[in-house]
């Protein structure tokens, strides 16, 4: 009888999240080759993965690890963020020290001794065509590669007060930087104007003016796709259309956490956030969350609908852990950088148990 | 705006007026003979009316003197045709291979260099160094098609065979990837420094790119080169083959099963002191050798015990993989190597070691063939029974009869009938027969007339006292004085017998010679600077930069010493005040502080920096050896400000 009643609850969960991705998790650890199971950056370049990590940089191809560290021309330890250069296969690579490039092998690192990087504590970096965008702890940067001149936005020609920028991404018409402290700053490649997203109840941790604005000025991560701009904060997410803002707490939304370390937004619509509490989905209705159970650390997928209702899919196997860092997909699999491991979620088909 | 500025550099590069070369000149127009030209030099009172009308002369047919100057050749699928770049006069010329003669000519664009041909030998590719771009040609009419775009001092170019040309800039330190269905560059690929030669796998599918520069390492460590290889299916680059101790890196070969490459390199002694040259101690003229056959890569030499082969260029292999050819453009010869040895010796438990062994090369070079004067790219028929050399600096072609290991017969390009003293001088710059063993010449630091991109430890003054970087030698005849320490007053001090101890441990230069000599250097142009508009207008960025260089005050309004204004040593045409200062850069191991100021102009071409070559970037200048505001005062401008004066400086 007790056999029965789970069978059917199973079959019950299955086909009530069957529209939401459903994976099987595999994850990575020192105990695999990992350098360091503090993993803050991940970024798949065809079948290769790269990882971003305390402790170097790792390449996972043919089923092994390969570690980049210092030793090899990495300008520091700490791997914070990762862009794929797509037409190139080059990998950029933000780092603690500077910021290093890596291509078939070799790793050239900039740093502000000895490039125009305005500062060696690089959080965030992109790439737009020849431009490669960064995102430091005073203020943005530009490297236009075919000339090597670095340009720097900071207090004194963008409207940003903090200079402390977070991350950066990049679209053909507009780059955004997710500034700690200081809303998102736009920049119109058209007009080369920059223009300032903040809160509307300034720094007030109490929302006032929910959907008219950016939900927090600490911002951590912004993605946009499709002229659909996804700003992460440590107070919750925002999303805006170009004319409408719509902000996503933990306690109005399946956002496991209103704390974020990145979105990353697949449509505009299907969206990825890493939080201290879980990795979390989005799919412009429900809502999806993967994780290490808080409490008995098992796996646990929990799918909010669009009541709110909130209900556990049975799953077998999980991230590697529920503090999440970042995200980066493979086809219909995904990757995640957690604090204690990488964890690769194959994507199951329906009816995949 | 741009063509007339060219015109202007070239006319500076030929008619500066030099009295003691146009007075050489003047008398080789009546005669071209030397010993008739310095006899009638020493006449003490020639008529002034004639010798004005000579002057006025020698300087307009110098101005008009253009020399061919064969550098890179392509043969045609069919052999029927081979192809000549004129780097000298801006042409490619169509040779016919069976009457071996001038069958047809183009003009192409700025300072050709490298040259490819399609399969079908219906399109030749060329690349315009100064231009920046790749001619498109007919290669039947010999006509012109299309000029496509390329990155910055575009010099060797290779063809994939489908539709798609990598060329290697130079000034860019990229390779970029042309569309030939759209013309535009599609996406440019990071090489390493000084991005220069670029061949092609017979089947398409590799493309392989050297450097003429090292890569900046860590200051006074051994050298180090690659060679980028590119996948062209993915048209990424898919490995870079290290070479280590290696700095200039030239052509680049690949046998046609592509199992095995070749490519001529320099191996310099950079950081022992330059007094032992007797000993091999300068330069080692190496021969990478890579590819499946080997599994890896192996450096093997090409020299023998006093009996240097300067400067390896040119790189062929034949079609059954038995030989292969390399020129050597200081030497003037062309080697036979045995493949099967060669192979052997690579592969070979020692081959680690014999990277400078001077015996090691009488293992697998079989001959060496004395042709014409700098001897640049060669070209080898398709089956392999004539080898084609192009001897720039005589303006001709060398036939190698390769059954017979000889030179067969030549083709004059059209040099004009006079030498000038520049171009006799160009061939002094280029030769090594002044060194020891034919080891090195000036063009052996002054790569292509530029710099080597490396620091050196010329006198014997004990190991690592007074590093010196390598200088760009770019329109610096008004530039006095040279050295970096700037004891020597003219040209003639720098280039003359000096040398002799200094440098080459065999001889040195004097009279005529020197004269020559400093004609050619004081001659060599300014390249185009990428970095400035044509109309001269400056970007925002260049121009808040430009304030800066011009400052007198601190931010805080505090005036800046006078000795500390960029402006004020930094002067002229040249920004240079032609005095020493101390500006705080000197190193304990140097032996005064007072240090040259240097020319500016193009300094963005010649990293690394400082006298000593210690700053890899025009930022560790100021941000690693200027603590205390001594070399222009700096430390009080924000990172984009220093930023907005390094893009001005990049347009001096």
């Amino acid at each position: 009888m007790r056999a029965t009643i789970i069978a059917a609850f199973l079959a019950a969960s299955a086909l009530f999240a069957q529209d939401l991705p459903r994976f099987r998790w595999e994850n990575f650890t020192t105990a695999n080759g990992l350098p360091d199971n503090r993993v803050y950056s991940v970024c798949v370049d065809g079948g290769r993965i790269w990882a971003g990590t305390d402790n170097g940089l790792a390449l996972y191809e043919n089923g092994k690890w390969r570690v980049f560290t210092t030793a090899d021309g990495l300008a520091h330890r700490a791997v914070l963020y990762l862009a794929l250069d797509k037409k190139t296969h080059t990998l950029w690579i933000a780092t603690m020290g500077g910021l290093s490039r890596y291509s078939a092998g070799r790793i050239d690192s900039f740093t502000q001794l000895n490039s125009g990087l305005p500062n060696d504590v690089v959080y965030g970096v992109t790439v737009q065509g020849d431009l490669v965008w960064v995102a430091t702890a005073a203020g943005g940067a530009r490297l236009d590669t075919r000339t090597n001149q670095w340009s720097i936005f900071n207090e004194r020609n963008t409207p940003m007060y903090e200079i402390w920028t977070y991350n950066v991404t990049a679209a053909e018409d507009k780059v955004y930087y997710a500034v700690w402290g200081s809303g998102v700053l736009e920049y119109d490649v058209k007009t080369e104007r920059w223009l300032k997203y903040d809160d509307p109840d300034n720094e007030n941790e109490i929302v006032l003016f929910k959907d008219q604005g950016l939900i927090h000025e600490i911002t951590t991560s912004v993605s946009y796709v499709n002229k659909i701009l996804w700003a992460a904060t440590y107070f919750g997410a925002s999303r805006y259309d170009g004319r409408n803002w719509r902000n996503f707490l933990e306690k109005d939304s399946g956002l496991p956490s209103n704390f974020l370390n990145q979105v990353k937004t697949v449509d505009g619509t299907r969206t990825w956030f890493s939080t201290d509490k879980g990795l979390a989905y989005y799919d412009g209705v429900q809502w999806a969350t993967y994780r290490p159970a808080l409490d008995t650390h098992a796996p646990e997928m929990l799918v909010r609908d669009a009541a709110g209702t909130v209900t556990h899919v049975a799953v077998t196997t999980a991230p590697a852990f529920h503090y999440t860092f970042g995200i980066d997909f493979q086809n219909d699999d995904i990757w995640v950088a957690t604090a204690k491991g990488l964890s690769h979620g194959i994507r199951m088909k329906p009816g995949d148990k | 705006m741009e063509m007339g500025m060219q015109r202007q550099t070239w006319r500076t590069h030929s008619c500066v007026p030099r009295r003691q070369s146009c007075r050489r000149l003047a008398l080789q127009n009546e005669d071209t003979s030397r010993k008739v030209s310095t006899r009638h030099a020493r006449v003490r009172a020639p008529r002034c009316a004639s010798i004005l009308a000579c002057l006025v002369f020698a300087a307009m047919a110098a101005a008009q003197t253009r020399y061919p100057s064969p550098d890179d050749l392509v043969i045609s699928p069919d052999g029927t045709r081979l192809y000549a770049v004129l780097s000298g006069t801006g042409e490619v010329v169509a040779i016919d291979t069976a009457k071996r003669a001038i069958a047809g000519r183009v003009p192409v664009g700025k300072v050709p260099r490298g040259i490819a041909i399609t399969p079908d030998g219906a399109r030749l590719y060329v690349t315009n160094s100064w231009a920046d771009t790749i001619s498109e040609i007919d290669a039947a009419t010999m006509q012109p098609l299309r000029t496509l775009p390329a990155g910055f001092e575009p010099t060797g170019i290779a063809f994939d065979g489908r539709g798609t040309l990598y060329v290697a800039n130079r000034l860019s330190d990229d390779v970029a990837v042309v569309d030939l269905a759209s013309g535009a560059i599609t996406r440019r690929l990071i090489s390493a420094h000084g991005a220069s030669y670029a061949a092609a796998s017979a089947d398409g599918s590799r493309i392989y790119v050297t450097h003429i520069y090292p890569m900046l390492g860590q200051f006074r460590t051994p050298t180090r080169s690659e060679i980028t290889e590119i996948d062209t299916r993915s048209q990424i680059v898919t490995n870079r083959i290290s070479l280590p101790d290696a700095a200039g890196v030239f052509h680049v070969a690949l046998s046609r099963d592509g199992r095995l490459g070749l490519a001529a390199l320099l191996r310099p002694r950079n950081l022992v002191p330059l007094a032992h040259v007797e000993h091999g101690w300068a330069f080692g003229d190496s021969l990478a050798v890579f590819g499946e056959d080997i599994g890896g890569v192996v450096q093997l030499p090409l020299d023998a015990i006093e009996d240097y082969f300067s400067l390896p260029f040119g790189v062929a292999i034949a079609p059954d993989k038995k030989r292969a050819y390399v020129s050597a453009s200081g030497s003037n010869e062309v080697a036979v190597l045995d493949l099967a040895r060669l192979v052997a010796a690579a592969r070979s438990p020692s081959a680690a070691r014999m990277a400078n062994d001077l015996s090691a090369a009488s293992r697998y070079v079989i001959a060496r063939i004395p042709v014409g004067r700098n001897p640049r790219n060669i070209a080898l028929s398709s089956d392999g029974a004539t080898l084609w050399v192009a001897n720039r600096l005589d303006d001709s072609i060398s036939i190698i009869d390769t059954a017979r290991m000889a030179v067969t017969g030549s083709i004059a390009l059209g040099a004009p009938a006079t030498l000038t003293a520049e171009r006799r001088g160009e061939r002094l710059f280029y030769s090594s027969a002044v060194a020891f063993g034919n080891s090195f010449g000036c063009a052996n630091c002054h790569l292509d007339s530029t710099f080597d991109g490396l620091n050196w430890d010329l006198e014997p003054d004990g190991f690592g006292i007074d590093i010196v970087d390598n200088r760009a030698l770019e329109d610096i005849a008004d530039t006095s004085p040279f050295k970096w320490n700037g004891q020597n007053p003219d040209l003639q001090t720098e280039c003359g017998p000096r040398t002799e101890r200094y440098f080459f441990r065999s001889q040195g230069f004097r009279g005529d010679d020197l004269e020559d000599l400093v004609s050619y250097i004081k001659a060599i142009p300014l390249r185009p600077n990428r970095y400035r508009a044509p109309d001269g207008e400056l970007t925002p960025a260049q121009e808040r930069g430009k304030a800066i260089f011009l400052r007198t005050n601190r931010k805080d309004g505090t005036p800046i010493p006078e000795g500390s204004q960029c402006f004020v040593c930094h002067s002229g045409k040249y920004y240079t005040n032609q005095l020493v200062a101390d500006v705080g850069t000197g190193k304990p191991t140097d032996r005064s502080p007072l240090i040259d100021t240097p020319e500016l102009t193009n300094v963005v071409n010649s990293a690394p920096y400082l006298h000593d070559g210690s700053a890899h970037t025009f930022e560790e200048i100021w941000t690693i050896f200027n603590p205390k505001d001594q070399h222009g005062v700096t430390n009080d401008l924000a990172k984009d400000e220093l930023n907005d004066l390094i893009e001005y400086l990049k347009t001096l």
